[in-house]
């Protein structure tokens, strides 16, 4: 991890070289196989096959109704709360394959945690939120829960804030502070993977800002996939880009070569503004 | 082109505003008329019992005689009715709501069961008494004890527990259970935590209004062969009992034979409405308690 980085820092001129070691080192955390869903009679994704690397970040952009909401609620498989879905095909996950009737989603959500749209704490103090999956999973000593709740508001950059009021109301927290609070959620059940699905249009440019500046923060560890409407955003915090049009993977590749040079006329209209 | 005209807006507007000052006082009366009828019956059952009230009244036996006669056997009958009430209500009806609303799938044979229910709410609960007559009195052998009682009523007013329950299950908004599935907590520690606390206040609003409308019932009481006679004070769940509705509809039959009897179901009105009072006081102090939590 140490090398990774260093990876980041190193000047334009190894670049080059270290790029190859790069994808080397990255290994993938999950990789598609013909993934198809449908809602009902209406399919919404058509043979997606995508490799994503660990430890990046990974932007999914695409008009609305294209299907990348759906895609990355199909990566921790909570597309299944929704009655009519049907899935197709595999999602390698570390090597297995977690849409087998075997792999259980609550396991699989343990280690992929989710962000959503709109900051969603529960009505519990602070506190109680940020123990909320440890509790689940187990954990009661409060020595431990202590320094579990601590370490993750740090890691999320909301300590500092919220440190003299941890019994009070989450609802009483402003709404980027809300959702800053609910990746400090994601991360006390030390996720591998966290998925976000446009953590940032219910918030203010400056709520934004912060939240951008700790999606950078947290790439060191984990493993983000993030679905944003914000093409700006897309280009500023991630790694590489995927664009998805109409339930299908239409690009993807490394953010700089997608948004500068794109191989596909289409990827080249969206990011222009040409639709969308 | 304008497709406005700025003079005929002007000139409706009187009558708009007319219109609607006029409609303020027409659902002013439908409230007072209402409201109206109620205090004319709570003036008269208070002129007519509250003298009757004395410590003697509450604590004492039954007795033939209207100034020894006592309610105390049916206050302790409506007592224990409720005990068996609340609890088969609440396990049962709750234990319906969330198989209904969060565990089964929706289909047909749901949209099926959820109509029945529904329907039952409007059953008679006359017919509820004949059922608790053949099932429990005569066919489980309870005899007209508090338990078979309790059960019945609990039978009249399960649709309503359970349809109310299920509205406020349905109310939790679906961002929280997505947020404790999503940290991989399973449907039931989803239930547990989440949807049952942020529930509960208005379960247990629609379970007290049921329970009230239970303890007020009459005629399955009739049904189920329940006295009003010069029995011992029921001590426990199968012993036999009268309760307070049994109690004012003998003293009103009878009032004919004893004209004070009437002033005795008067009283005996007061009392039941008392214990409603307090019933629903417990249920608003719970419901508070359990918002500030959260």
């Amino acid at each position: 991890m140490a090398v990774q980085t260093q990876l980041y820092a190193v000047p334009e001129i190894e670049k080059k070289e270290s790029k190859e070691q790069n994808e080397l080192e990255n290994e993938k955390i999950f990789e598609t196989k013909s993934l198809n869903l449908w809602y009902g009679e209406t399919q919404a994704l058509k043979n997606i096959e995508l490799e994503i690397p660990e430890k990046s970040i990974t932007a999914i952009i695409g008009p609305s109704g294209c299907g990348k909401s759906t895609f990355i609620k199909t990566l921790n498989r909570m597309v299944e709360l929704i009655p009519s879905v049907q899935t197709k095909g595999d999602i390698h996950y570390k090597g297995s394959n977690i849409l087998s009737n075997d792999y259980s989603a609550e396991a699989l959500r343990t280690d992929v945690g989710m962000v959503f749209q709109k900051p969603n704490p529960f009505p519990k103090s602070i506190y109680d939120n940020v123990a909320y999956g440890p509790r689940i999973h187990g954990i009661k000593k409060k020595r431990i829960l202590d320094e579990i709740v601590e370490k993750s508001l740090r890691d999320a950059f909301i300590w500092d804030e919220v440190k003299e009021r941890l019994k009070d109301n989450a609802f009483g927290l402003s709404g980027g502070q809300q959702q800053r609070l609910c990746i400090a959620r994601c991360l006390a059940i030390e996720p591998e993977v966290i998925l976000m699905d446009e953590p940032t249009s219910a918030l203010d440019p400056i709520s934004t800002t912060k939240v951008e500046e700790l999606i950078q923060s947290l790439k060191k560890q984990y493993s983000i996939v993030i679905v944003t409407h914000n093409m700006q955003q897309a280009a500023r915090i991630s790694d590489q880009t995927a664009f998805f049009l109409n339930g299908e993977v239409v690009e993807f590749g490394k953010t700089e070569e997608l948004f500068t040079e794109p191989e596909d006329s289409r990827t080249m209209d969206y990011i222009n503004g040409r639709f969308g | 082109m304008q497709y406005i005209d700025r003079l005929q807006v002007r000139k409706r507007i009187n009558f708009r505003l007319r219109l609607n000052s006029i409609l303020k006082y027409v659902f002013l009366g439908a409230t007072l008329s209402g409201l109206v009828v109620l205090a004319i019956l709570l003036i008269r059952t208070v002129s007519q019992g509250f003298a009757w009230i004395d410590w003697n009244f509450i604590t004492g036996h039954l007795s033939m005689d209207p100034e020894k006669a006592g309610i105390m056997g049916a206050i302790l009958g409506t007592f224990w009715l409720m005990l068996v009430v609340i609890f088969f209500t609440l396990i049962l009806g709750m234990g319906a709501a969330i198989y209904l609303e969060l565990y089964a799938k929706k289909g047909r044979v749901h949209s099926l069961i959820q109509t029945n229910i529904a329907n039952l709410a409007g059953v008679p609960s006359i017919v509820y008494g004949i059922l608790g007559l053949t099932v429990f009195v005569r066919l489980m052998d309870f005899g007209s004890t508090v338990l078979a009682g309790g059960l019945t009523l609990s039978l009249l007013i399960l649709p309503i527990v359970i349809v109310s329950s299920q509205e406020a299950l349905r109310a939790v908004p679906q961002t929280l259970g997505e947020a404790s599935y999503g940290l991989g907590a399973s449907k039931w520690q989803t239930i547990r935590n989440i949807d049952l606390p942020t529930a509960l206040p208005s379960i247990l609003t629609g379970s007290i209004l049921a329970l009230s409308r239970a303890i007020g019932e009459t005629a399955p009481l009739v049904v189920l062969g329940i006295p009003a006679l010069l029995i011992p004070f029921p001590g426990g769940f199968m012993d036999r009992f009268t309760a307070l509705p049994m109690q004012i509809y003998y003293w009103t039959l009878d009032a004919a034979l004893v004209e004070e009897y009437a002033n005795l179901a008067a009283a005996s009105i007061i009392i039941l409405l008392l214990m409603l009072f307090i019933l629903n006081s417990i249920a608003i102090y719970i419901r508070n308690k359990f918002q500030h939590r959260f």
